[in-house]
């Protein structure tokens, strides 16, 4: 049996919906249709009284969600596009990520946002708004990178008692595939080091850590053993285990897939600036996507986010500095 | 003096239409005593931040109110106070959310009219207008999971708040879903200082009914008795499961948009007109001239309503102001996941 990174968020929500009477599914055409992406194929056959069709208002979505959370319930918001969250973002970031703080009650919502860039999907399905979610205060931002944690964080994140934001990445949707469901996992809040190494870090979150791996792999050829860590969910930002890398490596480069200004990227920069200064031999170094729209060509796409060429070269410059 | 859920069941169960109109008489009275001296208040420099008041519009929200029952849930906006006290609202929860008591339900964390207790079914309005529109809707979704029937949620809105996207998503998705939402739209003439001249174009907001695919009423917002009436209709409509219940009341803003705001802008021809009649007067008319009630009754309890808010104003202003050294500056239930620099650098 193989399953793909979309499969495993359709079985967790399978489980979610099985174990929990409290869960529901709300988003467009999530209902009999089964989802944009066929995310939750069949659910509505399986739970018809909670897998339904909401019209096309992001806002009322996620502010129904939010009446339903403090009422007892557990929904799991679906954003067609993470690039539409922005019209629901009032209730995400203002409603939902304020209410505990405000009033003591908890907010359990799951909002799953389909980002990152495919080939042909242009400026308006293509945005990774991690960095913007985590800006706020009150809400959890989780980037899963694998199968397997695609499927376990869904399941850890619909449990939580806060608003989470599950971003996950449309390019692995197809690509990624594991032999089976995991049955233990690492619980939100840890890093994972992907690739043990020596000579360099690169810390990365998303569909980006595939082209880390692919990197690491690449410069392995030319006798380089380099760290991978993939952060897995970026608020909170598991900053022990980055430093533990850079103090292993003492060189860092941090990669993401989102636009260049501030964000996950300069987060990490940050910390290991500010807390691990003394364990870098070398400035380190950022990778982001270039600081326009998303272009819908797939030659220009190509290389407006980072990939595991543009990876490499900055690698090699930072491994020789 | 202060209304409790029970004692608003028990009214909707047998007390006789006379004693439905004094009981929101009442809560119209006691908004308005206590919104006097919280303008007191301001002036003397014991409020942070602003002070927004209902004044004209007591009528119209505590008949919303008490069109309640125990259970339903009531999702206020600003000019709501008498809504607020007809609901349950112990007006030390509002002067502590003034003041900034700890004791208070927001915990000194928000202030003046951002305030509820969601465990009661009374919701904190944030300050995005239309937004808490989908979050009613949600509670009442939730209840028809559980198989619990009977909910009516209500929320108010501005004329000026039905331009924004949230009241068009949040009133299409309850019609959708054919919940038993009452909305209220207080067309009080002026959003802030924006006249309706330049908010919408339709003939009346009422109009809006038919396109969402809901009932539609219009209201005399001056009126207690109408608007007990309708909004009694109304509330009974949605709980009998006749979808979403739109109703528009006209009167004008007797106030400020807050009390920072002398409100110079406001058509000398509109306070003249029968919408610039205050709710209260018109009201405490109406008692005398059906001998419900008599001018010494009404000093009487005006007198017992300015005691008990002094007394309550003596009770909060005694109590502790929030420590920041000792503040939970964390933002999430989850604990264990919240950044390390919550903590630290609080």
């Amino acid at each position: 049996m193989s399953i793909t990174y979309l499969e495993a968020i359709r079985e967790a929500q399978a489980k979610a919906l099985a174990d929990d009477s409290r869960v529901f599914i709300y988003g467009q055409d999530v209902g009999p249709f089964g989802g944009a992406f066929k995310a939750t194929k069949n659910l509505a056959k399986e739970f018809p009284e909670r897998v339904w069709d909401s019209p096309i208002s992001e806002d009322a979505m996620v502010g129904m969600a939010v009446g339903a959370a403090i009422d007892g319930m557990r929904p799991i918001i679906e954003m067609q596009f993470a690039d539409f969250s922005t019209v629901g973002f009032n209730q995400i970031v203002n409603q939902a990520g304020a209410f505990y703080w405000r009033t003591g009650v908890r907010c359990p919502i799951t909002i799953r946002l389909p980002s990152g860039g495919t080939p042909g999907s242009g400026p308006f399905h293509s945005q990774c708004m991690e960095g913007v979610y985590a800006y706020y205060p009150g809400l959890v931002v989780v980037t899963p990178a694998t199968v397997e944690d695609a499927y376990s964080m869904l399941v850890e994140s619909v449990a939580l008692d806060d608003p989470v934001i599950f971003c996950e990445h449309k390019y692995l949707y197809y690509h990624l595939k594991a032999d089976a469901l995991p049955s233990e996992a690492l619980p939100i809040g840890k890093a994972r080091l992907t690739r043990a190494g020596r000579d360099m870090t690169i810390v990365s979150y998303g569909a980006m850590v595939h082209e880390a791996i692919a990197t690491a792999e690449t410069l392995q050829g030319e006798g380089w053993e380099i760290e991978v860590v993939d952060l897995r969910s970026v608020k909170p930002l598991d900053t022990d285990a980055v430093m533990a890398s850079v103090a292993r490596t003492g060189k860092l480069l941090c990669a993401g897939e989102a636009w260049p200004w501030g964000g996950v990227t300069a987060e990490v920069i940050t910390r290991v600036a500010t807390e691990g200064f003394a364990l870098l031999d070398a400035p380190p170094v950022r990778l982001n996507a270039k600081d326009t729209p998303v272009p819908y060509h797939p030659k220009l796409w190509s290389v407006h986010r980072p990939t595991s060429e543009t990876m490499a070269a900055a690698a090699r410059n930072l491994l020789r500095s | 003096m202060v209304e409790t859920a029970e004692s608003r069941t028990a009214e909707m169960q047998g007390r006789s239409w006379k004693d439905r109109v004094l009981q929101a008489f009442r809560s119209m009275m006691m908004a308005r005593t206590f919104e006097e001296k919280l303008t007191s208040l301001y002036r003397g420099g014991k409020i942070q931040g602003g002070v927004y008041l209902g004044r004209g519009q007591e009528a119209l929200s505590a008949a919303l109110a008490h069109s309640l029952r125990d259970g339903d849930v009531f999702a206020p906006l600003i000019r709501d106070t008498g809504g607020r006290i007809g609901f349950g609202e112990d007006v030390k929860d509002a002067l502590r959310t003034y003041l900034g008591s700890p004791l208070g339900p927001m915990r000194a964390r928000d202030g003046n009219v951002h305030r509820g207790n969601p465990k009661r079914g009374y919701l904190p309005m944030m300050s995005h207008l239309g937004s808490m529109i989908p979050v009613v809707n949600g509670v009442l979704v939730a209840r028809r999971m559980r198989g619990i029937n009977g909910t009516v949620g209500a929320t108010t809105i501005g004329d000026g708040g039905t331009s924004t996207g949230a009241f068009h998503e949040g009133l299409n998705q309850a019609a959708v879903e054919k919940l038993p939402l009452v909305l209220v739209v207080v067309n009080n003439q002026y959003a802030y200082s924006t006249p309706t001249s330049r908010q919408f174009a339709c003939a009346d907001l009422v109009d809006k009914a038919v396109g969402y695919g809901v009932d539609g009423r219009s209201l005399d917002g001056t009126n207690l008795e109408k608007c007990l009436e309708v909004l009694g209709d109304a509330t009974e409509r949605a709980r009998e499961g006749h979808g979403p219940q739109l109703v528009v009341a006209s009167l004008l803003r007797l106030c400020g948009h807050g009390e920072h705001d002398d409100a110079h802008y406001v058509d000398p021809q509109l306070k003249a007109s029968p919408l610039g009649r205050d709710c209260l007067e018109v009201a405490e008319s109406a008692l005398l001239e059906k001998g419900w009630s008599d001018a010494v009754s009404l000093e009487r309890w005006r007198e017992e309503m300015r005691e008990h808010v002094e007394s309550a104003i003596a009770t909060v202003q005694r109590e502790p102001s929030p420590d920041p050294y000792r503040e939970d500056w964390t933002a999430l239930a989850s604990r264990h996941l919240c950044e390390p620099y919550s903590e630290s650098e609080g």
